[in-house]
């Protein structure tokens, strides 16, 4: 188990490295620093203007070594510009300070600073995770239990009316992407056109203060689409074991119906829906962008949106470092729950 | 010219039996599932044999819970009838109890014949505004009716497609048992709608009614059924579902826009499937260092969050870069390889064919390959434009690119799963022993042996895709801001949700009612082929 882990978490770590070089490539491709480079300075540099601003900022010193210098194992650069001015990737890309650090990269702490927001790209997405953390936890907490709940109650007597009725509620709920339910819900729910206006249309307040009236909508968005999946499969997983030899034993025994879905058929039905419920986490993500862009709730995924448009490097490498650690760790936690809770595997 | 409501003159007749029908639905729909929970006998759904009394109280309860809901369904025909004051709510509440009374006492079956009547009756008002539609003026049937008039070749399309299908069911294979399962039937019969929708009215322009670029001025922001200012000799007289915030037509643009989504979504599945297919084979069936290398790989581009992916691919800085293009020359790579090697494990030992039929089946699809993938003007020219088939404007080219780059390591974790499950079985040792290749084995032996599960998966896939393509016009991605596929225009539509609804709900309902289509098609599948 130890090595499983061992080996798991270096595959992981590999992964993670590839993953932020190809983001690393990508967003330091030459369009995009040209872009940059027009930010920061102005609109109308020429092109020896942007190839000189970029290549006093250590821009072109080669794709590899950047990315050495931003993971932190190669010294930030220091570099007298054609300008005059000795500039230091660890001095904010500015003039040289007295008590710089030699190498400043990932592994020493140092994520970089946003162009886009003015601000240390550590505090905006350590805020901006807070606040998505506090949308997922509702969703988590509004999915799961009506998840397993639909899925137990229909897989219990499969074929029956129940079932038929909650599957294809089921299959309607993957149907709908968020981006049409979020829709459908503000129109009937926010709009002054149908007129309920029970709840509004904006999570903006929900970041400081979440009321059911600004907070319901973005939550309930996010969970029926991961919801009719998970049910799907905890129907399947129950519908399986409740033709298992054990579960006719206990009725021939005569135990109850309800003793047998709770006490026997529950247990062993909810291992497969873990693993499902850990690998939808990841898929959460998407959902959470488009919410988050949809009721203008800024978290986590209105940041992407946000770094990605502006070509923000240095913010939109740490939400890829962030969503890659998201995915890999939730596989892992899959797997190694599957392992504690289905005694029958193990792993050499 | 006046609004058109959405029933017209015929609705004054109809539409009170409509809400009756509605009404009775909802309340017999709650009165079933308090059923389900609590039954008559005081047993409830998880303990079917008769009661302990302690089961009692909360079922009483629950009940009584669930038919307070079903005075919701009463109150629209209450407020229509006796109008919207506290008469209404009363009258409202004693039929309400009253009936929910009555449906204690009447038996589980009656009231599931009850829904299912009130649900069919309810149905089949609707469908009475649709057929009369087709016949009288707008003004007559309303939107509803005027709607089902310009898509009547879609209807006529249907009704053939499904008359022929049931009639030749039994010859048909796993397309004909289709029809033996309601769910399926629905699936399929959503897809064809929208398929036909987008064949006749975006391949032949006969549904939609105005230009879906077009913009008249005085038409922005309309509700639906709004009449157009200053029609001409010959031009539709209505914006069926009223016009956008830059005053062009709902409805034509909803219908033009299937027509991109009906394109692209099946296309790039088909091409994430040559992809996952030919590189998912070989790694299920060698294993080794390629299967470790190509699942490392896969297992990468999945840990990607989708929508990062979309815009690191499809941003302008990119485009202009060549990336999403090169990335194309290598993906569309995969159908020319998979045709090539399909053609030449099954055929190599036949006379003529290597001198004659494979380099004519190669050539042409080189051809189209490179037609595809080169374009005048872009990094990779690599026809020149005289010998250039078709020409794929770019952005559309970045989004195929980029959905079928999402879809394919999904394809080929599938494909490589099926592989290893299957290449144990007594026909692969068989083929084996015969000394076939490994090519033929896995292209003809065991691809045709897999093809249940991939069949199902590509239903569920074009759906994603589907969504996938809907979330890339959601974030302003790709596609040009007018361009009427079903994403964009709800993205440019959820400003001013609050205030004119149609814009972004129409192309919201279409692409759910295509997933939906695609959904229940791939669960009927899916249980016609288990059958077997």
């Amino acid at each position: 188990m130890g090595m499983f882990i061992l080996r798991r978490t270096g595959v992981m770590l590999l992964t993670a490295i590839c993953l932020t070089f190809i983001v690393f490539i990508m967003t330091n491709l030459y369009p995009n620093l040209e872009k940059l480079a027009k930010n920061e300075g102005n609109f109308r540099m020429s092109d020896a203007e942007v190839a000189s601003f970029l290549s006093n900022r250590g821009y072109t010193q080669g794709k590899l070594h950047n990315y050495g210098e931003w993971l932190g194992v190669l010294p930030g650069y220091v570099i007298e510009g054609i300008d005059g001015k000795t500039r230091g990737r660890c001095s904010n890309h500015g003039a040289i300070l007295e008590n710089a650090n030699e190498y400043c990269g990932v592994l020493q702490g140092h994520w970089g600073f946003s162009s886009r927001f003015k601000e240390p790209v550590y505090q905006i997405v350590a805020t901006r995770l807070g606040l998505t953390g506090k949308l997922m936890f509702w969703v988590l907490m509004v999915m799961i239990p009506s998840a397993l709940m639909i899925g137990v109650f229909a897989g219990m007597r499969e074929g029956s009316r129940l079932d038929r009725s909650l599957s294809s509620g089921a299959i309607l709920t993957t149907a709908t992407p968020e981006y049409v339910s979020g829709v459908i819900f503000i129109a009937i729910f926010t709009s002054s056109a149908v007129g309920l206006k029970w709840f509004k249309g904006s999570a903006t307040s929900a970041m400081d203060h979440a009321t059911l009236e600004n907070f319901l909508l973005p939550v309930l968005t996010i969970a029926l689409y991961g919801m009719g999946y998970i049910a799907r499969m905890t129907r399947a997983s129950m519908a399986e074991v409740m033709t298992a030899q054990y579960i006719r034993t206990a009725r021939l025994k005569g135990v109850s119906f309800a003793n047998i879905v709770l006490k026997h058929a529950l247990r062993n039905a909810l291992i497969a829906p873990f693993t499902v419920i850990m690998l939808q986490i990841p898929w959460l993500l998407n959902g959470v962008v488009i919410v988050e862009v949809l009721f203008n709730f800024k978290g986590f995924g209105w940041v992407l949106v946000q770094a990605a448009s502006n070509n923000d490097i240095d913010l939109l490498l740490a939400v890829s470092v962030v969503g890659v650690v998201v995915v890999l760790l939730t596989q892992l936690i899959s797997d190694i729950g599957y392992v504690f809770l289905n005694p029958r595997i193990r792993i050499s | 010219m006046q609004n058109l409501t959405w029933t017209g003159t015929l609705g004054a007749y109809i539409n009170p039996f409509f809400l009756i029908a509605l009404s009775a639905f909802c309340v017999f729909a709650v009165a079933a599932a308090a059923r389900g929970f609590s039954r008559a006998d005081g047993s409830t759904l998880l303990n079917p044999t008769p009661p302990s009394i302690a089961l009692m109280g909360p079922t009483a309860i629950i009940g009584l819970v669930l038919w307070l809901l079903s005075l919701t369904g009463l109150a629209p025909f209450a407020i229509l009838a006796l109008g919207n004051n506290w008469l209404s709510l009363v009258a409202c509440l004693i039929i309400g109890l009253a009936a929910g009374f009555g449906l204690f006492q009447i038996s589980a079956e009656v009231i599931f014949k009850l829904v299912w009547g009130a649900f069919y009756a309810a149905l089949g008002l609707f469908t009475i505004y649709l057929i009369v539609g087709l016949f009288v003026a707008p003004e007559t049937a309303g939107i509803l009716g005027a709607i089902s008039k310009q898509l009547i070749p879609t209807w006529i399309a249907l009704a053939v497609t499904f008359a022929l299908s049931i009639y030749f069911k039994r010859g048909l294979g796993l397309y004909g048992k289709l029809f033996d399962s309601p769910i399926g039937m629905i699936g399929l019969a959503l897809v064809l709608f929208w398929v036909f929708t987008a064949l006749f009215g975006a391949g032949f322009d006969l549904i939609a009614t105005h230009d879906p670029l077009g913009q008249v001025s005085g038409m922005k922001n309309k509700h639906p059924g709004i009449p157009l200012i200053r029609a001409q000799e010959g031009d539709y007289p209505y914006y069926l579902f009223g016009g956008d915030t830059l005053a062009r037509d709902v409805f034509s643009r909803a219908i033009v826009g299937s027509g991109i989504v009906i394109v692209i979504a099946p296309a790039a599945t088909v091409f994430a499937f040559m992809v996952g297919i030919t590189l998912g084979l070989p790694a299920g069936y060698f294993g080794g260092r390629l299967d470790t290398v190509l699942s490392f790989l896969s297992n990468m581009v999945l840990a990607f969050p989708v929508i990062l992916l979309f815009f690191l691919l499809v941003t302008p800085e990119i485009i202009e870069s060549g990336l999403p293009n090169y990335l194309a020359v290598i993906l569309f790579v995969f159908p020319v390889v998979f045709i090539a090697v399909a053609q030449y494990s099954k055929n190599r030992l036949k006379p003529n064919f290597l001198t004659l039929q494979f380099p004519i089946v190669l050539i042409i699809s080189i051809w189209l390959y490179l037609s595809l993938v080169s374009e005048a003007g872009t990094k990779i020219a690599l026809l020149p434009p005289l010998l250039d088939l078709f020409d794929v404007p770019s952005e559309v080219l970045v989004v195929f690119v980029s959905v079928v780059f999402v879809n394919s390591p999904t394809v080929f974790r599938i494909v490589r799963g099926l592989t290893l499950d299957v290449k144990t079985r007594d026909y692969v040792a068989a083929a084996q022993t015969r000394g076939e290749g490994p090519w033929y084995i896995m292209l003809w032996e065991i691809l045709p042996n897999v093809r249940g599960p991939l069949i199902v998966d590509f239903c569920l896939r074009i759906g994603y895709a589907t969504i996938l393509l809907g979330t890339l016009g959601f974030f302003g991605l790709g596609l040009e801001s007018e361009s009427p596929d079903w994403g964009t225009t709800i993205n440019a539509g959820r400003k001013l949700l609050s205030v004119y609804l149609a814009p972004p709900l129409v192309p919201a309902f279409a692409l759910m009612s295509l997933v939906l289509g695609l959904n229940l098609l791939a669960d009927g599948l899916r249980e016609e082929s288990l059958r077997d």
